[in-house]
């Protein structure tokens, strides 16, 4: 704790190099006598909470390298891993065909509303009408659809017109599905940036078109990126859809991962090997851009 | 100055007309051409089980719908749902956000950890519930009881719904916490310090300076958590499918039973119907909420 201590106190030295460091971390947290305290019971709950939330994550996997009778045991930490379940399942379906499809359809359809929806956000954010309002709910509204309720005349259109069982037809379903959040979400982090920024392209004589590609689309890319990462989150995991619009040939990982949840109920060990394949993508990719959305959020946080 | 704007503000509403166009015209579609066929759909005797005998029905598929205790157990239990695990993480939500700001060791990788359920697709983390965390012998919950002294609960039989609702606030809990995280990046720190030195303490502060900062991201959370909620279906399909009994049936549910087990298109779509009558009354109470805010 004590270096951690002179390791924050040493910049704070360097600039103000009469003031002592107490006072400087004082100032910082005056109701509480310790800092270094504070510090260790952050720690402490921080952590505590997040590996809660963690649990059941990191018990899946774990149960994925165990073996059948280890997975169904006394919950342990320790047992000598073993990749004999993965084997199995990748013996049963072949893993890389649905996660492709899960990958294509994912991206396609998030890159697709994009396209579609910053016209629409930039509308509603910088040319608001009174019926901008009025739109915006409306769009969320169609969200509201239980999907259960037009999945009958959606399955016959898609059956009529060959979409049925294709990428293609997955993709138009998912950009609609996310287009209003897409939409909304767009919409909230285009109005977080002040109207000077836009105005004063505007004077110096930027078309609509440079306005956006020039000014809004840099000066919110973390709102953008943020965006995309969640409709391409939705579009991955979305299960009602891919279930019953797909069969095998543009099946993806929720299909693949249903396949398995009915027979490999009581087989844990193979049924979590599965559930961290289907996962291990989409939950990386968030990690990796949820640290890099967070770095861009604070960089081009605008007063 | 003033004979500018008017005309600058019709040419304004053109073009943002224009602008929002393809996005308006493509949702329509996709509302109106599904939503027609449903409510045709309702009106009629349509069962798949039987080719050839569809005929108009009239509104007997409501009348039967409103008359079975079904459908009132699942408004019942689909108000309850949204409820719970909108407090639950709105609440849990604001108060991991300000905890995740603060500075200590290893911060980043805790944040990172405490997201992650949300990138965890609705039928794995189901799944892993059902079966390595609650089940009733070999689950770490009935483990965990053991070590106490507890008897194990056997969760989806006693407490089906409250087990629901652990399932799903789980996953959307993260969520808050992201959007909320990302909103209180923009917080101002030099209006937090201000506050600081005139003395006010950490409640103060959060009550009155972070809480109102983060009320737009708020809205965004009650907004998007409520649409998916509404229509929760993969966990209950995959750990109760609406049971015993009724007990975690939602009308989403209800509908998917009707339409795909019971083949009734004609009363599965009257459900759908109701279903989207029932969503529009609850948003319109929550949108009135959330557009106050959005004013600003």
């Amino acid at each position: 704790m004590t270096t951690l201590k002179t390791k924050q106190a040493l910049p704070a030295e360097g600039h103000l190099a009469t003031a002592p460091a107490s006072e400087v971390r004082a100032r910082h947290t005056p109701l509480v006598p310790s800092a270094g305290a504070r510090r260790v019971w952050l720690t402490l709950l921080g952590w505590g909470i997040a590996l809660l939330i963690f649990f059941p994550i990191l018990w899946m996997v774990l149960t994925g390298f165990k073996s059948e009778a280890e997975a169904i045991a006394d919950p342990s930490l320790i047992f000598s891993p073993t990749l004999e379940s993965y084997i199995a399942v990748q013996a049963r379906a072949d893993y890389f065909k649905f996660a492709l499809n899960s990958v294509v359809v994912a991206f396609g359809s998030t890159l697709l509303a994009l396209v579609i929806a910053i016209p629409s956000a930039y509308a509603m954010a910088f040319l608001p009408t009174r019926r901008t309002k009025g739109t915006l709910l409306w769009m969320l509204s169609t969200k509201m659809l239980p999907p259960v309720g037009v999945l009958v005349p959606i399955y016959l259109l898609f059956r009529d017109v060959g979409l049925l069982d294709t990428r293609t037809g997955l993709v138009i379903v998912y950009t609609l599905m996310n287009l209003p959040i897409v939409v909304w979400m767009l919409y909230t982090f285009f109005k977080d940036l002040p109207r000077d920024i836009l105005e004063a392209g505007r004077m110096d004589g930027a078309s609509t078109l440079q306005e956006v590609l020039y000014l809004l689309l840099p000066l919110t890319l973390p709102g953008i990126a943020s965006t995309g990462l969640l409709s391409v989150i939705l579009s991955w995991n979305e299960a009602f859809w891919s279930l019953n619009l797909t069969s095998s040939s543009a099946a993806p990982l929720t299909a693949y991962i249903a396949s398995f949840s009915s027979p490999e109920g009581l087989f844990w060990a193979k049924l979590s090997a599965a559930s961290t394949m289907a996962i291990a993508p989409i939950l990386v990719f968030g990690w990796l851009t949820q640290k890099q959305m967070v770095r861009g959020l604070t960089f081009g946080a605008v007063k | 100055m003033s004979k500018t704007r008017a005309s600058g503000r019709t040419v304004g509403g053109l073009r943002s007309l224009s602008l929002q166009a393809p996005a308006v015209t493509l949702l329509l579609l996709w509302m109106l051409v599904p939503l027609g066929m449903t409510v045709w759909f309702s009106l009629q005797r349509y069962n798949l089980l039987m080719p050839g005998m569809e005929s108009f029905a009239g509104l007997e598929n409501y009348e039967y719908l409103f008359t079975d205790p079904a459908l009132w157990r699942a408004m019942g239990n689909t108000l309850l749902l949204v409820g719970s695990v909108l407090v639950i993480t709105v609440g849990g939500g604001v108060l991991l956000a300000v905890l995740f700001q603060q500075e200590f060791p290893g911060r980043g990788i805790a944040r990172v950890l405490a997201i992650s359920p949300f990138f965890v697709m609705p039928t794995v983390s189901a799944l892993v519930w059902k079966n390595m965390m609650m089940h009733p012998s070999n689950g770490v919950l009935a483990w965990l009881a053991g070590v106490f002294g507890l008897p194990a609960v056997d969760w989806f039989s006693s407490l089906p719904l409250t087990s629901i609702i652990i399932i799903v606030a789980w996953q959307w809990l993260p969520f808050a916490l992201l959007i909320l995280l990302t909103a209180m990046q923009s917080l101002d720190e030099d209006q937090v310090e201000a506050a600081r030195m005139d003395g006010a303490g950490p409640l103060a502060i959060f009550f009155y300076i972070t809480l109102p900062h983060l009320k737009r991201a708020i809205s965004v959370v009650i907004m998007i958590e409520m649409i998916f909620l509404l229509t929760v279906f993969a966990e209950i399909y995959v750990t109760t499918s609406g049971g015993p009994g009724l007990a975690t049936t939602n009308l989403a549910f209800l509908i998917y039973i009707q339409a795909l087990l019971d083949f009734d298109v004609g009363l599965a779509s009257a459900g759908g119907v109701v279903a989207i009558i029932l969503a529009n009354i609850v948003a319109i109470f929550l949108v009135r909420l959330v557009a106050r805010n959005l004013e600003s």
